[in-house]
């Protein structure tokens, strides 16, 4: 049996108290899902519309404004859906206190810049 | 980290063979998980001929004329033989459930049979649920009121609010549920798991509860509530065919709407 010390197990269950938090997290989730479904049809239609298209015309198409702000709330939610899917799997699978936190921040990190290059180049494309 | 290679005591190796006997009409083999964790020994996996013409049709039955008859050094816990202890829940056939309330005739080939899932062993098929008993308590699953208790009457519930525990004072908290729980494996400290989310839910449902909030706040936390993913073993598992799935989404949506 592995050491649990002297505490008691109603000790060890209540422990530092709940977070307060999670809702948040798992609204969010359920909402870019949704928000997904039309952007991602959209995208796979407007795709497979420029199968013959040049590169010339592929940015100019994706300098009208409406295809840009589509792009911006379909990369955006995309990114930010996908941050939350993976912050769940860091926290149910990495059991070590230091990994998961550093995970965590990196992570968060790596997105937030996805984020900003890919809107800043579409902006770039648009403006 | 990740671990790999699986601990010492979770190889279980092959063990002894009880031959049934000779002049038995229809021989069936049960493979019991034996572990002792005083013993020093790894795990092994028993196999015992039983003669279904001369033994109960449940699981527990067979259990029972194992130990009777058979080895009496074998471990498992029982007491209602119907279903309403939940003291024989154990994983039979790749399926927890409640040895009691499970036919021989409905597994295939040999009947395996190991304790609950990724729990502590304490011996043979009895597993440690203490942290689970923690767990439950920590929900405080009893009525809570600030209205005193009315002086000569029941405090009084309709017809419709009662309905909406149907479904969740039948849980006889076996733990088959939690302990199918992938998420409950890995992080059986912090979630608390299916059966003891369905007891809180079955609080937050009752009408002459008026700790609701609290009860909410209670589990408002990315580990105790959300470790959650919705896949549902916990319902396909229940002995009680109870939806312990659907309790965990309605806390969800309870805290999403007071927002």
């Amino acid at each position: 049996m592995t050491d649990k010390g002297m505490r008691s197990d109603l000790g060890r269950v209540r422990g530092l108290g709940t977070a307060k938090e999670g809702v948040h997290h798992w609204w969010m989730q359920r909402l870019t899902a949704i928000a997904l479904i039309p952007l991602t049809l959209w995208f796979i239609i407007s795709i497979a519309s420029l199968n013959s298209a040049s590169y010339a015309e592929t940015v100019n198409w994706l300098s009208i404004p409406l295809v840009s702000i589509f792009m911006i709330l379909l990369v955006s939610s995309t990114l930010y859906h996908a941050l939350l899917g993976v912050q769940v799997v860091v926290e149910d699978y990495i059991h070590h206190e230091g990994c998961k936190f550093l995970l965590l921040i990196s992570l968060k990190l790596i997105f937030l810049v996805l984020g900003v290059v890919a809107v800043f180049s579409l902006l770039k494309i648009a403006l | 980290m990740a671990e790999f290679t699986l601990p010492a005591n979770s190889k279980v190796k092959i063990g002894d063979t009880h031959k049934g006997p000779d002049d038995a009409g229809d021989i069936r083999a049960f493979k019991v998980y034996r572990y002792d964790p005083d013993s020093n020994e790894t795990p092994r996996l028993d196999t015992y001929e039983i003669d279904l013409d001369d033994c109960g049709p449940m699981v527990l039955d067979a259990l029972i004329k194992i130990k009777d008859q058979v080895d009496t050094s074998l471990t498992f816990r029982r007491s209602c033989r119907e279903g309403i202890c939940g003291s024989c829940a154990m994983n039979i056939d790749g399926t927890n459930t409640l040895a009691c309330l499970k036919p021989i005739d409905e597994v295939r080939g040999d009947v395996k049979i190991y304790p609950l899932p990724h729990m502590e062993v304490i011996k043979d098929l009895v597993p440690d649920l203490s942290t689970a008993y923690a767990q439950l308590e920590s929900v405080e699953p009893w009525l809570k009121t600030k209205t005193p208790p009315p002086p000569d009457t029941e405090r009084l519930q309709s017809i419709d609010e009662r309905a909406k525990l149907d479904g969740m004072w039948e849980c006889v908290l076996c733990f088959s549920c939690s302990t199918s729980c992938p998420s409950y494996w890995w992080n059986g400290e912090r979630y608390l798991g299916p059966a003891v989310l369905l007891q809180a839910y079955r609080w937050i449902a009752d009408s002459r509860d008026e700790y609701t909030g609290e009860r909410l706040d209670n589990l408002e936390d990315p580990f105790r509530l959300y470790r959650c993913h919705t896949i549902m073993n916990c319902t396909k598992t229940c002995p009680k065919g109870l939806n312990p799935a659907k309790a965990i989404a309605e806390i969800k949506k309870m805290i999403v709407m007071r927002q």
